[in-house]
């Protein structure tokens, strides 16, 4: 790595998993008990028994338990103090010089594993049916509580305060010029880049609108603004998306929750499954009928499961919830700064919802890219990693005559 | 006991040991989580208090104490509308003794219920006169403790409260009252408005009809009040309500799993009842009859019988009948009882002014504010439960 980096207290990081954090799990995971099969013969109320016994089974069975060690250790990985919290990430330089940096923010109940499918196409373009001009240097950072960065000891670790530990992150790595991308939680880190437009900060690509449902429902509230049919279809699914229990939990009482994630491995699966319709019916398939969508297989979902697992951060990832449960009700209040710096949006077509292109320019105002992509839902970036890569390269690409630098 | 049928058998609970073995071995075994960032429960259930619990419920903690306690009940089950129906049954011995059906709720169980067995079927040892009398039936409902889990959609509020009037009748009762609080108290108000024949008289300590449908007004200070409170929940406490009205398998395998996140998830209720039983383990300072034997007595009964997912079920059923209830434009006929009387306990979720439950109930007979008691009131206070259940239905004798 660079010299820049060395120099600002960034160290390398290897993950090292011990094989009695493994026979734990093992043994957990075989030891479960079990409760009857729902009484329904859909996903009505909630994950299907069968679904993840065979989750279970092949975690147990099949799933080898080296590999996510291995695959992130073949990365350049690190970690380094930001704001009281050490913060890991991967680094992938591009071999092109003019790459342009993008630091690209998880969700939940994502992780870096989402992200580790889109570093091929974004690095090494030419490998991927790009161009030079199309590299990136990438940046992908585990949130707070999240993966392999520390958990906050403290409260206050909501989508604003990580947006500033990103553009720390980012002058650290000595980038000058650089872009921001997230989805899920991901999308409320960058939002939050947008509106405080650190120095460097050129442009945000988001693949989930988060800005927006929050005007959208107080909106919703007021009568004077009319929606059309299609609106409303999308509008109640915003609404849907708040009355999930999941959210609601995490977002009141994270660490009632927490005990179970950090202490039930099935638990722990069966609640970060249970996300939205579109993503459980494709990883259910990917289980049950041994097809999988995309990218979304049965290795990866359990790359990402076992991931929470090991570091244990159940209960540290709903915290965020929480976190921005606090800041939404406090922006009510004090709402902070609009978006100035370019916007790019892609809508995924299995995504939460759909957002028209209006109600991005509603929140967005310098909106200088938009676009529906033909396939992919709310895990876009993992499910159809070229599919995003091509994403990155069309909304950022009037943003690299305004120069990088590293 | 004139009419008791035959398909009506005696019941004993015997856990084998080794299952207590499993359970003793799980708590030892839990993975923590790191403790929350806050000094309150605004983050939920607090690790001090959920580790004194674990601790105690290790160490210290015997089930066969309640065990014993339970089969020194008479117990039975019957099967009903295709489901084994547990249910204590305790007949006083005075003899113009009211039947009385008393339904408890989630997370609780027959356990809430047991210390009022007493005073509600022998007031002269506590404090009453004969006239005081009730013969006291106590099931569990489907999905809950000893009684059978459903295996087919519909078992709703509405249908247990199809049931209960079954049990009575096959108990030989033709005049009978009936009781509830939280889901204990949706089965009675269903119980109220289908007015089977035989039932006399409802009361409850939770207002049923304010949960649903049109938004109750806040005109007095006491409403304002009530508002507050009710809005205080739907802003912070109803993650669990949302959960499991609506994904009850998703959080039913935690609850089946792992013994901390199930006492997690049945401590974190509401916040009057969460301090009083966090005060319990971390301070053993209990609030009445809320000891930590008694609140180990009722999660050792989720655990031991496994129902964590089938109990969750029961809120979504009940919120399938609501919204189908809502769609179809019903409006629930009125309860129809000669008696509908309504008791408010101060640390309730919210306390019902007498202004709502009039909405909620038109006829109603008898309200009052009792002195001390929360959410689960018949447990935490036996003696003031006693007494408003005995007055409510006083008119009856």
């Amino acid at each position: 790595m660079s010299t820049v980096e060395t120099a600002t207290d960034i160290s390398t990081f290897t993950v090292d998993i011990s094989d009695e954090a493994i026979e734990d799990l093992r043994r957990r995971i075989t030891t479960a008990r079990w409760p009857t099969k729902e009484v329904v013969d859909d996903d009505t109320q909630g994950v299907q028994t069968k679904m993840l016994q065979e989750l279970v089974r092949y975690w147990a069975e099949e799933y080898d338990f080296g590999r996510l060690e291995a695959r992130l250790n073949e990365l350049p990985q690190f970690i380094t103090e930001i704001d009281g919290v050490d913060i890991h990430f991967i680094h992938v330089k591009s071999e092109h010089e003019n790459a342009l940096p993008i630091i690209i923010t998880h969700g939940w109940p994502g992780s870096i594993i989402e992200m580790l499918g889109i570093i091929g196409p974004l690095t090494d373009p030419t490998s991927y049916g790009g161009t030079e001009a199309d590299a990136f240097d990438v940046v992908i950072p585990s949130i707070p509580g999240y993966g392999f960065s520390g958990e906050p000891t403290e409260a206050g670790w909501d989508s604003a305060r990580i947006g500033k530990a990103w553009a720390e992150l980012m002058s650290r790595l000595g980038y000058t010029s650089y872009v921001a991308q997230g989805g899920d939680q991901g999308a409320g880190v960058t939002d939050a880049m947008g509106r405080q437009a650190p120095d460097g900060l050129v442009g945000v690509h988001f693949n989930f609108l988060d800005a927006v449902p929050k005007e959208l429902l107080m909106a919703a509230l007021n009568i004077r603004l009319a929606f059309s049919g299609d609106e409303r279809d999308e509008l109640s699914k915003v609404i849907a998306v708040v009355m999930r229990g999941y959210i609601a939990e995490m977002g009141e009482h994270p660490q009632t929750i927490g005990y179970s994630l950090v202490d039930s491995p099935i638990g722990l699966a069966a609640w970060m499954l249970d996300h939205d319709a579109d993503s459980y019916g494709k990883i259910s398939r990917a289980f049950l009928e041994g097809q999988a969508s995309g990218n979304l297989t049965r290795d990866e979902i359990l790359d990402n499961i076992t991931l929470y697992w090991l570091t244990g951060t159940g209960a540290s990832t709903s915290r965020l919830y929480w976190e921005t449960g606090r800041a939404g009700k406090a922006s009510l209040k004090d709402p902070p700064p609009h978006v100035r710096i370019p916007v790019a949006y892609t809508v995924f077509p299995q995504e939460l919802f759909q957002a028209p292109r209006h109600w991005v320019k509603s929140a967005y105002h310098d909106l200088i890219y938009y676009n529906e992509a033909e396939k992919g839902g709310h895990f876009a970036a993992w499910e159809e990693p070229e599919i995003f890569a091509a994403e990155m390269r069309a909304a950022f690409e009037t943003l690299r005559d305004e120069g990088s630098a590293s | 006991m004139s009419t008791v049928q035959t398909d009506i058998q005696t019941f004993q609970i015997d856990i084998p040991e080794e299952k207590l073995a499993d359970l003793r071995r799980r708590i030892s075994a839990t993975r923590w989580p790191t403790k929350e960032l806050v000094d309150d429960r605004s983050q939920g259930v607090q690790l001090e208090a959920l580790q004194a619990l674990a601790r105690y419920w290790e160490t210290d903690y015997d089930w066969r104490k309640a065990e014993a306690k339970l089969n020194a009940l008479p117990q039975f089950t019957t099967e009903i509308d295709g489901i084994e129906i547990h249910f204590i049954h305790v007949k006083s011995e005075h003899e113009n003794a009211l039947p009385l059906i008393m339904t408890h709720g989630w997370p609780g169980s027959v356990i809430e219920l047991l210390e009022t067995i007493g005073p509600l079927t022998d007031p002269t040892a506590h404090g009453g006169t004969e006239d005081d009398a009730f013969h006291l039936v106590l099931p569990s409902v489907p999905g809950y403790g000893f009684s059978g889990e459903p295996a087919e959609r519909g078992w709703w509020a509405g249908r247990v409260a199809q049931a209960w009037p079954q049990l009575m009748n096959s108990l030989g009762y033709t005049r009978y009252v009936a009781q509830g609080g939280d889901v204990g108290a949706a089965v009675t108000d269903a119980m109220g408005r289908i007015a089977p024949q035989g039932l006399v008289g409802i009361h409850t300590n939770l207002l049923v009809p304010a949960l649903g449908g049109s938004p109750m007004p806040g005109n007095t200070d006491e409403e304002k009040a009530a508002l507050a409170q009710a809005g205080e929940f739907n802003t912070s406490g109803r993650g669990y309500f949302l959960e499991q009205a609506t994904r009850p398998q998703t959080i039913g395998y935690a609850l089946l799993d792992s013994p901390v996140a199930m006492a997690a998830w049945m401590l974190d209720h509401d916040t009057d009842s969460y301090y009083k039983i966090a005060k319990a383990f971390v301070d053993d300072q209990p609030t009445g009859n809320l000891t930590k034997d008694h609140i180990l007595d009722n999660i050792t009964t989720y655990w031991l019988t496994g129902t964590g997912a089938s109990a969750a079920r029961s809120y979504w059923e009940s919120g399938q009948a609501q919204a189908a209830a809502a769609a179809a434009g019903q409006t629930p006929p009125a309860v129809g009882t000669e008696v509908v009387g309504f008791t408010a306990f101060p640390g309730e979720i919210f306390v019902a002014p007498r202004t709502w439950v009039e909405l909620g109930y038109p006829n109603l007979t008898y309200y009052n504010k009792a002195a001390k008691g929360g959410h689960f009131a018949a447990w935490e206070e036996p003696e003031i439960f006693t007494t408003e259940v005995r007055a409510c239905f006083e008119s009856l004798r």
